[in-house]
């Protein structure tokens, strides 16, 4: 028995939420008084794994899942989880975790908490805090099958290093039919994706303009972040349907969110209020999202943010 | 086509969310509910089939019958019957379980969810429901489009979209994308008087099991005050970042 913990990857190398959920893994093996496995699929080097906690690998080299497929891969997971005997699986809450642990849930007839944000409280029974009424409460979830899968939250719970390493072994799962095939990509790889950002850099209708984003882009540069839109925005065709955050659109769970021009309605909080540490410029001091913020700044963002690009730039030259 | 819309009955996300009995129980006391938007979504997409292609477009919710007055919305947006599961929906799993007993009775071609509710944000009940009853699956649809048994789907991944095709019986859970929001509906006099006539089905739980129990709710701690910085000393707000809130 063990907890295994699905870590993906991404042209061969681990995503940062990869990271995470095996730090979390280890957390919850440690309660549970036992080890830690992993499922790689298609990842190049293993090894950093042992960093976050993981004892073994289980490597899965397939060129049938070059693209990510749910049911292919939810179906390697829980052959994974049978060998195993894995009580537990920990997925991460990515785009394409969110859409694979609902099959793996039902093919091991495991009941499945998502959106958790920190380790149990009990692992007997397992009790887990979970995300509520869009991040205006949480709630305290008990899982009450033998088998269980927890989805946990990007940046709840952080990278947590171990002095372990990593063994691997070679996994050949058998594939299913997978029903669904892909016909074609369309995605910006050279940038930083929101659902992986600890940082990103939003603006809203106050930039007036699509032409005014390149310093929204610049900012997010500096800062190694990853740019972001409130609805109207995206509705207006500013930006790509993919940055919209809020409750219609993205959730951002970022250690750092700047919201630029954004008003703070309600239906954009409910999709950040995860995130950590907040900032906003507003020209307008009543505007809502001060409320909700934790530092602001009362100015026009066509003076403040190329100045904040400037100070940016400085302290990262001095803190080189 | 048969088409199957899943209908989430959930509070209007401006509704204050309080508890009650010790904290373990939503307190709906002046809560406003509303058709989930992500199934508002769904609904429309199923009515654009229905108008455009032929179609039977039936809604289901799994719930009380204080859900009644949502599937009656969803009928005068236009479906053509509702069938409401006559139990209290408590998790995903006991959910997907009770709608595949509808799919497999009512033999649907295709199921429309939204891809997560906007309650609990699960996202997990459109996922388990295709995996119960063998049908493929697209999650985070932003557009859908049948041609006999063949379906082409665009779905939103992290940083961009990508295209699927796949073939019936196919549930998707759907979002903002899959129509356009001016293409959304509200219903007129016409269908409001219609919803009247239409046959609402009650049927009784197969008594699926439950997963997983919610044991108690918590609100955040209250948020301290936003601390304002002047535009013209931002050096200070990059020192409140760094050394601060250490996340720069
Ligand atoms: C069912 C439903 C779901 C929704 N879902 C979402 C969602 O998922 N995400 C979302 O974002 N919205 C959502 N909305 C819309 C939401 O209610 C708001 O309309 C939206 O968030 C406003 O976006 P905004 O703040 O960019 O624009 P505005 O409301 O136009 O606000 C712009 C802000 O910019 C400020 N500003 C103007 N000029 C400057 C300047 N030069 N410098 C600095 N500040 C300036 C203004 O003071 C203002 O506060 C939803 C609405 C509904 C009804």
């Amino acid at each position: 028995m063990s907890v295994l913990v699905y870590t993906e990857s991404e042209n061969g190398s681990f995503k940062k939420t990869a990271f995470e959920v095996a730090s979390y893994a280890k957390a919850v093996a440690d309660q549970m008084g036992t080890t830690v496995t992993a499922v790689a699929i298609n990842a190049n080097d293993t090894s950093e794994l042992g960093t976050y906690g993981v004892d073994k690998v289980l490597n899965v080299s397939n060129d049938a899942l070059k693209n990510f497929n749910a049911k292919s891969y939810a179906s390697v997971v829980a052959q994974a989880a049978k060998q195993e005997d894995a009580k537990v699986i920990v997925v991460s809450q990515t785009a394409d975790s969110k859409y694979l642990a609902p099959i793996l849930a039902v093919s091991l007839e495991a009941g499945y908490a998502s959106n958790v944000v920190e380790v149990p409280t009990s692992t007997s029974p397992f009790t887990v805090k979970r995300t509520a009424f869009t991040n205006k409460a949480f709630n305290m979830t008990t899982i009450d099958t033998d088998v269980k899968v927890v989805g946990v939250s990007n940046n709840s719970f952080g990278l947590v290093e171990n002095s372990g390493s990593a063994t691997a072994e070679d996994f050949s799962p058998s594939l299913p039919e997978s029903g669904v095939s892909v016909e074609s990509v369309d995605k910006a790889t050279d940038k930083v994706t929101i659902a992986d950002a600890e940082i990103v850099v939003s603006a809203g209708r106050g930039m007036k303009g699509p032409e005014n984003w390149g310093m929204i882009e610049e900012l997010a540069d500096v800062l190694g972040a990853a740019t972001a839109c409130s609805k109207p925005v995206s509705d207006l065709g500013w930006r790509p349907h993919s940055e919209h955050v809020g409750q219609t659109g993205k959730p951002v769970a970022s250690n750092l969110y700047i919201a630029i021009g954004i008003s703070g309605a309600i239906q954009h909080l409910a999709g950040i209020n995860a995130s950590k540490v907040k900032v906003v410029v507003n020209t307008d001091p009543e505007a809502p999202f001060f409320k909700a913020a934790d530092y602001g700044v009362v100015g026009d963002a066509f003076e403040v943010v190329p100045q904040l690009i400037e100070k940016l730039k400085a302290f990262k030259a001095a803190n080189a | 086509m048969k088409i199957l819309v899943c209908i989430s009955h959930v509070p209007d996300t401006t509704s204050k969310i309080n508890f009650t009995d010790g904290d373990t129980k939503f307190d709906t006391n002046g809560v406003q509910f509303v058709i989930n938007p992500n199934d508002e979504f769904g609904l429309t997409r199923a009515m654009w089939f229905k108008e455009k292609q032929g179609a039977s477009v039936t809604v289901v919710n799994v719930g009380g019958a204080e859900t009644e007055p949502t599937l009656r919305k969803a009928l005068a947006i236009g479906a053509d019957n509702a069938v409401r599961v006559n139990t209290e929906a408590k998790d995903g799993f006991q959910v997907a379980k009770e709608l595949a007993n509808v799919v497999k009775e009512g033999g649907y071609d295709l199921v429309i969810a939204g891809r997560e509710s906007i309650d609990y944000n699960g996202g997990m009940v459109p996922g388990m429901l295709a995996e119960m009853v063998g049908a493929n699956f697209v999650t985070n649809c932003i557009s859908l489009e049948v041609d006999g048994n063949n379906a082409k789907a665009v779905r939103e991944i992290d940083g961009g979209k990508e295209t699927v095709s796949t073939s019936l019986p196919l549930v998707i859970g759907g979002q903002k994308g899959l129509v356009e929001e001016s293409d959304l509906r509200i219903p007129n006099m016409r269908g409001i008087m219609m919803a009247r006539q239409k046959p609402l089905n009650v049927v009784e739980p197969t008594g699926a099991s439950v997963e997983t129990a919610s044991v108690k709710f918590e609100k955040p701690a209250p948020k301290g005050a936003v601390t304002l910085v002047s535009p013209d000393n931002l050096d200070e707000l990059v020192n409140l970042l760094h050394n601060e809130a250490k996340v720069i």
